[in-house]
């Protein structure tokens, strides 16, 4: 069992989330950064499927009642055990220590994984905290209890992303591509607006033209869609996106994972796959 | 032939484009049948207004579509039928029945006699979209939405009728209200009310 000591402002149980539901208005839900996630998992023999926590910018800390094996992955962040610092990889924390992860250095989402997985009652096949719809556990708060799970067999490593200030991120145009007049999106640099978390990341600068007025018929929607609401300022749907939307989607974006890494501020530049 | 218009959506999705919301469901119940049967590789099969959306599905499966026979309309008597006891004392009924230049009984009897097919979900889990009031009795969502809708309410917008799973804030017109449970993580399907489910209004 761990009790959280220090929930921070943002601490979440995450993992792969629960695709399949979109059509019953589900969101999919899950880590924001899955390569992170996914490295934590690894490096203390978890399955990819295995439960870990999300911090946000200022971590969390944790006290282990039994001893555990631990990960820490994502945004960097000082680690402490009983208040020392530890560089270690792969971190084995006795029973009765506290965990302390810090302020993130760099990025903005930190990831802890402990042998065995968080382990609690699964809905809808997920772990995960669903910010938007409220399905899933509670976000963490001081004094909460979390189960451990099992452990189970060694994977192979996987590595993590780079955090990086400046973004580049590949976009397929399309489905709604032709809602618009003008390739501000690919001419201009956007910024990492502060309003961004889980539901989308928004980005504000050249607003983009549109061809064709008025509203769409809702229809779904995907990971990564760039959807462009009335003041054309892009909005980037993350893991916790509504299943269908309204406002024309411009295109899709490759890759989400650095987004959940994306300070306010940062510099988003796009590029256009074929 | 009717050509059907496909759209990329990124690396992994589609989007079908539809004439109405009839070739919608026919196009959801052939997809869902093409997925039992072992003939579609597909994560999520989300029907919208005019368009079914295929994601996570592998990159050759827009040329093969094109190849598929556009499925047969759906009859109005497919699909489950779902009865919803309601209570018709919704906040916003005698709005709705003015806008319809009808008495509130005559309102609610249009309501009570009419036969719903949820068109799509979204909004919120277990959110339905339900077709089958027609354009002429559509309504306008309010200008300002309201912060809490209890959760059970029965209310109109544009030419759909949704029941709230849970509370919220929410911009469509209260007609009426149901003690029924309508999402349950605890079941599978979670909800009762899934594309392509026929529901009627049952007075309570």
């Amino acid at each position: 069992m761990i009790t959280v000591v220090r929930a921070g402002p943002l601490t979440t149980i995450q993992d792969q989330g629960r695709p399949g539901y979109a059509h019953l208005g589900v969101p999919r839900s899950g880590a924001l950064d899955q390569r992170a996630l996914r490295h934590a998992n690894t490096l203390v023999g978890n399955s990819s499927t295995a439960a870990g926590l999300e911090t946000t910018l200022l971590g969390c800390a944790l006290r282990f009642d039994e001893p555990a094996r631990v990960a820490v992955a994502g945004a960097p962040a000082d680690v402490k055990v009983d208040k020392v610092l530890t560089s270690a990889r792969v971190i084995e924390v006795g029973a009765g220590s506290v965990l302390d992860v810090g302020r993130a250095a760099r990025g903005v989402r930190s990831y802890v994984a402990v042998a065995g997985g968080i382990d609690i009652e699964p809905v809808l096949g997920s772990r995960s905290t669903d910010t938007l719809s409220g399905l899933g556990p509670p976000k963490l708060a001081n004094g909460m209890a979390l189960p451990i799970g099992s452990s189970s067999a060694l994977f192979v490593a996987d590595s993590p992303g780079d955090i990086v200030d400046q973004l580049t991120l590949g976009v397929w145009l399309g489905p709604r591509d032709d809602w618009f007049s003008g390739r501000e999106l690919f001419e201009n640099e956007y910024q990492v607006s502060p309003m961004s978390n889980r539901v989308g990341c928004r980005l504000t600068g050249a607003a983009l033209t549109r061809g064709v007025p008025g509203e769409l018929a809702s229809e779904g929607v995907v990971l990564g869609a760039i959807q462009v609401p009335a003041d054309g300022q892009p909005l980037i749907f993350l893991a916790d996106h509504p299943t269908t939307g309204g406002y024309p989607v411009i295109g899709v974006v490759d890759d989400v994972t650095p987004l959940a890494q994306a300070r306010p501020g940062s510099t988003v530049r796009f590029r256009e796959l074929h | 032939m009717v050509v059907m218009r496909v759209r990329r959506a990124g690396a992994s999705a589609l989007l079908i484009e539809c004439r109405d919301s009839e070739q919608v469901e026919a196009w959801r119940g052939e997809l869902w049948r093409r997925r039992e049967a072992g003939e579609l590789r597909v994560t999520d099969i989300v029907p919208g207004a005019t368009t079914v959306l295929l994601d996570g599905v592998e990159p050759g499966l827009a040329r093969e579509l094109a190849t598929w026979p556009a499925p047969d309309p759906v009859s109005p008597d497919q699909g489950p039928l779902v009865e919803i006891a309601t209570e018709f004392d919704g906040e916003d009924l005698p709005d709705v029945a003015r806008m319809w230049n009808r008495s509130v009984p005559a309102a609610i009897e249009l309501l009570v006699s009419t036969q719903f097919t949820v068109a799509f979900s979204g909004f919120a889990p277990g959110f339905a979209y339900m077709r089958g009031l027609g354009e002429k009795f559509g309504v306008p969502r309010l200008d300002a939405p309201r912060p809490r809708v209890p959760a059970g309410s029965v209310a109109l917008a544009g030419d759909y009728c949704g029941i709230y799973p849970t509370a919220s804030p929410g911009g469509w017109r209260l007609v009426g209200r149901t003690s029924e449970t309508l999402f349950d993580v605890r079941h599978e399907p979670p909800a009762r009310l899934g594309p392509g489910t026929r529901v009627r209004l049952v007075p309570a």
